[in-house]
This record gives structure tokens, sequence and C-alpha cells, in this order.
């Protein structure tokens, strides 16, 4: 213990490595629908219609289901499950189309593909359904990088980003290195390494709002690192952190800023006339 | 010796105890520097990730399997530990357990007491008890040590002290031992040991956790640094072990992989200074070892947990700690914020079944849910999902069948379920939904600037222009070469 109390870390990016059991992914289909999240409804509308032209943009036809609303995740962390799974059962029974499913968000995803199966354990045919859904749910940078396996072409110039990956890309969709393969692919786009790059933004949903000092404590913690990070803005594929790291640097007047994943790809390789795949 | 403070009479509450936490820069930067280091140290440990998951699985399989038959178990360990001469005491409660362990020290007469890291002493608050008794009990790993020197309680649960530096510890014992110590940690470190091998010497009775009992063999396993575990269960004439009635193992082989996993998640280190064996008191033609060894099995809540397949996971903890070192919560406002024996991700799951959910209501809480707790538990107990479940125990209507944990529903409020109602009258209707929306984007300007704590820490957020409903539509309407979506 003793060398413990002088042995401090250097400020290292720690990134959990792909999990082996990796998902079986489908061939590119020629339609989906696109699950758009309450979030990016009211608050960054933007990022789910970039993200249907991107899907627009691999050839594939794109349904917005007008009766979507949440995934009810707020309620289902909450405590709430009897109206988690209420909220939960309207989307269950708009979303039973056979389409891949995909959403702009590894939250809400990942409610899609994990916690379904726990609100509808004790119903063997919303639990069949549920499964279904769970198989056909794609989070956006998954389903380009892996189903539509996307080669994109960068047409913006040289720019240096921070990545931010939320929790649930990480540790519940293993979606957290799709993000970083698709940047890659961006030839003018440099991205910077951020301190504890793996560390929750302090977002949580409620807890944000349930234990504010603490949320407050990590967000400062988060939207320090990636301001001192020396990128221009920060991408991410989650818009419950940009919701978070964008307010927070708001209310410290900071001019740094982060964006969701699919409006930055879309205003860099967007150009191209739709339809196309090379 | 100072009569320790509970830490629940410092403050509060846990959201007031969190925010004295945060305010103290010192306390903030020990915490984050300590945990920075123990993150990079398992990291290392573990390099090889295939090698980590496999070892992770069976450690999940020897502490399901062990549960599963955990009566038998205990059983078996009794008859054994009792053929080796090691006398069995079962206690349901804290109370008991400390009656029992007064009553062995009593009975040798014993006034001094020296103590090895023991978290279950520390569930007993035994210290407190023997000291109204007068009966003084020495703590002798040295982070406890430390703690206990400043009338405080340890901030983890492998590392109690792990919230003051060197400059801190210093001062204590500047003030404390009325000797100058400078702020040289192996200077530090030998001035506690000084004092500490008098004490072993002249102590009539040693305690001591355990880490594994092994039924098979009936062996008691502890797994130590600083050899003040050796010490204590060795040099007085007689050895008291506390432990939950969880820690049972079937037999040798099982430990194996245990032990490795523990010391890996914990402090990073291949394998520990020493690995105690205890499996009796001193023999005729043995040098040393106390003359009579006895074990506390105590239950406090436990068997409460075992009740429920799901809780039932809680068990399987060996204390290693590595959740808290991961926590992005603890690693903010430390240990003590918790005001409980355990603190952490594990503390928020184990704890209600010891106290009762009533007793820590906010802990379910106070956390963002981000997983990293149960990515590094080295026997996966699934923590964000435990504190799911609390959290779901925790809103119980009052009418609720009986509560499956103890103390559930206290965080029931009729106000806060109409709010979820109205919420799933929101998101269930389409046409309701949609008017909400229109609602709120028409009228944006008008978005309040203050949105209850969210405004603490952020600018209100201010609703688009348009919804994606609205722009979706109006965008498949004219759909790129001609595709039309609905």
């Amino acid at each position: 213990m003793s060398e413990l109390f002088y042995d401090a870390a250097p400020n290292a990016t720690r990134v959990a490595p792909a999990r082996e059991t990796e998902r079986h992914y489908p061939d590119k289909p020629s339609e989906v629908s696109l699950f758009g999240t309450c979030v990016v409804d009211l608050f960054f509308p933007e990022a789910g219609l970039d993200a249907i032209r991107l899907l627009e943009q691999q050839g594939i036809r794109v349904h917005f289901p007008q009766q979507q609303s949440c995934c009810g995740q707020p309620a289902w962390t909450s405590g709430y499950r009897e109206e988690a799974r209420a909220v939960a059962l309207a989307q269950l029974d708009l979303l039973d189309d056979g389409r891949p499913v995909v959403v702009p968000s590894g939250s809400c995803a990942g409610m899609f593909r994990h916690h379904y199966r726990e609100l509808f354990a004790d119903e063997p045919d919303n639990l069949r359904r549920a499964e279904d859904l769970a198989e056909r749910t794609f989070e956006l940078t998954e389903f380009l990088l892996k189903v539509c396996k996307v080669q994109l072409v960068d047409r913006g110039a040289k720019h240096r980003i921070a990545l931010h990956t939320s929790c649930t890309a990480r540790r519940e969709m293993n979606t957290h290195l799709h993000a970083r393969e698709l940047l890659a692919q961006l030839d003018n786009v440099e991205r910077v390494d951020h301190d504890h790059e793996s560390e929750c933004c302090g977002f949580g949903g409620t807890f944000s709002i349930r234990m504010p000092d603490i949320s407050g404590a990590m967000v400062l913690d988060k939207t320090t690192a990636l301001r001192q990070s020396g990128a221009a803005e920060a991408i991410s594929a989650d818009c419950g952190c940009l919701m978070n790291i964008n307010g927070a640097l708001e209310k410290q007047q900071h001019a740094f800023r982060g964006r969701h994943l699919a409006s930055f790809l879309w205003e860099r390789c967007g150009e191209r006339q739709p339809g196309g795949e090379q | 010796m100072n009569q320790r403070i509970p830490v629940t009479e410092l403050a509060s509450d846990f959201k007031g105890r969190a925010r004295e936490a945060l305010a103290d820069s010192q306390l903030r930067s020990n915490f984050r520097t300590a945990m920075d280091s123990l993150m990079r140290k398992r990291a290392d440990a573990f390099s090889d990730a295939d090698e980590r998951e496999g070892l992770r699985e069976l450690g999940n399989r020897i502490r399901a399997r062990s549960l599963s038959n955990l009566p038998d178990l205990l059983e078996e360990l009794e008859t054994r530990l009792t053929a080796n001469g090691i006398k069995v005491h079962w206690a349901e409660t804290v109370e008991e357990a400390n009656e029992i362990v007064h009553g062995i020290i009593e009975a040798h007469d014993g006034r001094q007491v020296v103590k090895g890291k023991s978290m279950v002493s520390e569930e007993m608050e035994m210290n407190d008890y023997l000291a109204d008794r007068d009966i003084e009990c020495l703590e002798s790993d040295m982070g406890e040590y430390i703690v206990q020197l400043d009338g405080e309680k340890p901030s983890h649960i492998i590392m109690p002290a792990i919230h003051k530096n060197a400059r801190q510890v210093s001062a204590l014992f500047n003030e404390k031992l009325g000797e100058h110590v400078s702020e040289d940690v192996d200077e530090l470190i030998q001035t506690g040991r000084r004092i500490l091998r008098r004490k072993f010497l002249e102590a009539d009775v040693g305690v001591s956790g355990v880490n594994f009992a092994i039924a098979e063999t009936g062996t008691l396993l502890l797994v130590e640094n600083e050899g003040n575990g050796r010490m204590s269960t060795t040099s007085p004439p007689v050895h008291i072990a506390v432990t939950g009635i969880e820690k049972v193992v079937s037999n040798l082989r099982d430990v194996v992989p245990l032990v490795s996993l523990l010391t890996r998640s914990a402090l990073g280190q291949p394998i520990t200074t020493y690995i105690n064996m205890i499996s009796g008191p001193r023999k005729p033609d043995e040098l040393d070892g106390p003359e009579e060894v006895h074990l506390v099995l105590l239950d406090n809540g436990r068997t409460g947990a075992f009740a429920d397949a799901q809780m039932r996971q809680t068990l399987n903890c060996i204390r290693c700690g590595a959740c808290m070192n991961h926590c992005p919560v603890y690693t903010r406002v430390g240990g003590h914020t918790y005001g409980e024996v355990y603190p952490g991700p594990i503390g928020k799951i184990v704890t209600p079944h010891m106290v009762g959910l009533d007793k820590v209501p906010d802990h379910p809480s106070a956390s963002s849910l981000c997983g990293a707790c149960g990515e590094v538990c080295p026997v996966k107990i699934p923590i964000p999902e435990l504190l799911q479940r609390l959290r779901q125990e925790n809103v119980q209507a009052p009418d609720h069948q009986p509560a499956a944990v103890k103390g559930a529903g206290s965080k029931y409020s009729r106000k806060e379920r109409m709010v979820w109602r109205t919420w799933v009258m929101l998101n269930t209707r389409p046409s309701l939904y949609k008017l909400f929306l229109w609602g709120a984007t028409r009228f944006r300007a008008l978005a309040p600037k203050k949105v209850g704590p969210w405004t603490e820490n952020h600018s209100a957020p201010v609703p688009a222009a348009r919804s994606l409903h609205d722009l979706a539509r109006d965008h498949l309407k004219n759909p790129p070469n001609g595709r039309a979506g609905s």
C-alpha cells in the first residue's frame, strides 16, 4: 500500500477492447426503420435527419414510423417497471413489421436489445416479440460499419475532434470502437484522445437530476478533459451524453461543443448524390 | 485511544455528505490519484483479456456453486473445523456476534486485543463494543491503524486510509504519537510498525477476518500484505476469526482462482505477500500459534439476500474493492459519503440487506449506471442490474405484497408515481405525444430558464424549432430517387 501514496497514474486513456463474442451481422437490407429517440426528437432532430440521409446514401429506404415516442428507459432506470413496460409495449407494437431498426443512440438501442427481455420476461408472446426486436436492432454506427460496410469519402478540411463514447455503447452494446473506425476512414480528420475517456460523463438519465452535485462534478471533469484535448469539437453517437456535455459547456460559458456523429459524417461525406453505392 | 466517531453522525444524509466531500479538493485529489493508480495496476495485472474473462467466468461459477450449496457447505465446514479443534460460533445479528467475541475475551481475562483487518468486525462495530467494556482493540493493518488513530472509519474496504496522503499521515503521527515523523512513506510505515510490534507481543487475544473458509479441509484462509494478519493470528494465545456466512467454498482447488482474482482485482498484485491458512490451534509439538482458535459466523441479513434468487448474487462478493476503484461516483465522493461499512457500488447492493433499504434510500440512485463496476467485478456480480432492482424495491407502493428486500418502499411517493403515469400517457398515445412535440417546438421561446436541479450545472435545454417527427415526415415525403418512405 505504501507506494500508492506517490504512484499517481498518468492521464492515460483507457479504452476497453472489443469483446470476443461479436454479433453476427446480416447482409445490407433494402429497408430499415429509424427509431429516433425522444431526446433526438426534441433537442437534436438534425442528428436524426442526418442519420436518415446517411442510410439513404447507402441505398436504403428509411421508414420513420410516426407513432414512435420513447423507448421507456427513463422509467426503467428510475425503478418504475410497470410504467416502462407500458411505453415499451407501445414501441414493440409499432416496430413489429420485421424491418431492421436503426437507433442513433447506444442507450436506447441497449434498451431494445437487453432490457425489453427483462420487461416482458413473464409474458411469452411479448417476450418472443421483444427477442425478435432485439435481434433486429442496430445502433447507427454499428449498422453503418458492420451491416452497410461503408467506405466513407472525406470531403472536409483538416479537423481535430475528440470522441466521446457513451457507457451503454461501451458496456451494453459493445459498439464503442465502431465510431472510432468510422472516423478513421476520414482522411482529413484527426481524432485526439482525452483524459479518462472511458469514464461516464455524469448523465445517467435521471441520475443527473437526482444527484446533481455528483453528476455536476463528473460532467465538469468530462468537459474539462474534452476542452483540454486540443480538439476543435467533440463527437459522440449519443444525444443523452451530448445534452449533458453541451448543457454544461454552455453554463460554463465555453464555446466548445459536442455534436452527433451522424451530423458530422453527413457534413463531411454527404455531398455525394444519394443512392450511391459506388 | 480515542472513541471512534461513527461517520453517520458527522452529517445528515448521503447527499449532504456528498456535497461536503465534493467541496474538499484535497480529498478529491487524493481519491483521483489513488483510483487512477489502482485502475492502471489492475489493467496491467490482467494484460491478457482472454485469460481475464476465463478466470472471471470460473470465479463466478465457483461462487455460484458454493452459494447454491450454502447450508450443506456450512455444516461441512463446522464439522471439519470442530474436528480440527477450532470452536465454531453462529451469530444471527451483530449484537450476538459481539457478545460471543466479548464472552471469549472475558473467559481469558483479556484486556488487550490486536486485530488484523476485517470488514465483518467493522460491520459489528466491534472496537466500540469492546471499548465500552474496557477492552482495547488495536488495529494492526497500517491503513486501519491510521484511521483508528484519527478517530475515523475506513473509506475503502482494502485500503482504509486511501483518502489521506502522506503529508496528512505525517501530520497525524506527529500530533497523536508525539514524535517527529517526516512525510517519507517508508519512515511513516516503520514508525507505525515499531509501535505495533510491541502490541502484538502484549495482546491477550488476536482477531482477524477470513477471506475464504474451506469446507473440505476446515481451513480459514487469510490474504494480506503486511504480516500483521500473521502476527495477530499467531502471537496472542487466543485467535478469534469473524466472517460472514457467505465466505465458505467447497475445497482447496476453489480458492486458487479466487485468490488470483482477488489480489489482481484489488491491488493489481499477482499474489499477496502472505496467504495464511489456519487449520487449527497450536499442536503439542509446534513452536508457535494460538492455543485456542474460534470462528464466529455472522448472518446479519445475508440469509435475507440468499432467499432472493437475483439478490443472492450480492453474496458472490470476494471483497476486492475493484468496483469502487473504477466507480466514477466513489472516485469523486470517497467512501465516507456512503455512511456505512461497505462503500461504493458493492456497498450499495449489500448494505440494504444488512441495515434495510429504508436506512440507505439514496444508495441505489447514486449511480449513473455506467456499468464500470459490473465490468471489473472478478466474480461477475451484475451490480448495475441489482441497483436497478433496488430502485424498483425503493419505489414500491406500501401495500405491495411482502417486500423482497428489507425496508423496501421507503421512497414511494404518490406524486412521483403520478408524474410517471402522465409520462406513460404521453408516450403511449401518439396523438398526445405529437401535440406535446408541437407545443414544445412552437413555444420553444417560452422554455423555462430554470429546470429544477438540472440547471445547477447546465443551461436549460431549448427544444428545436421542428421535431424529428416533422423533419422526417417532410424529408421522406420527397425522398431522393423517388423512393417514398412511410
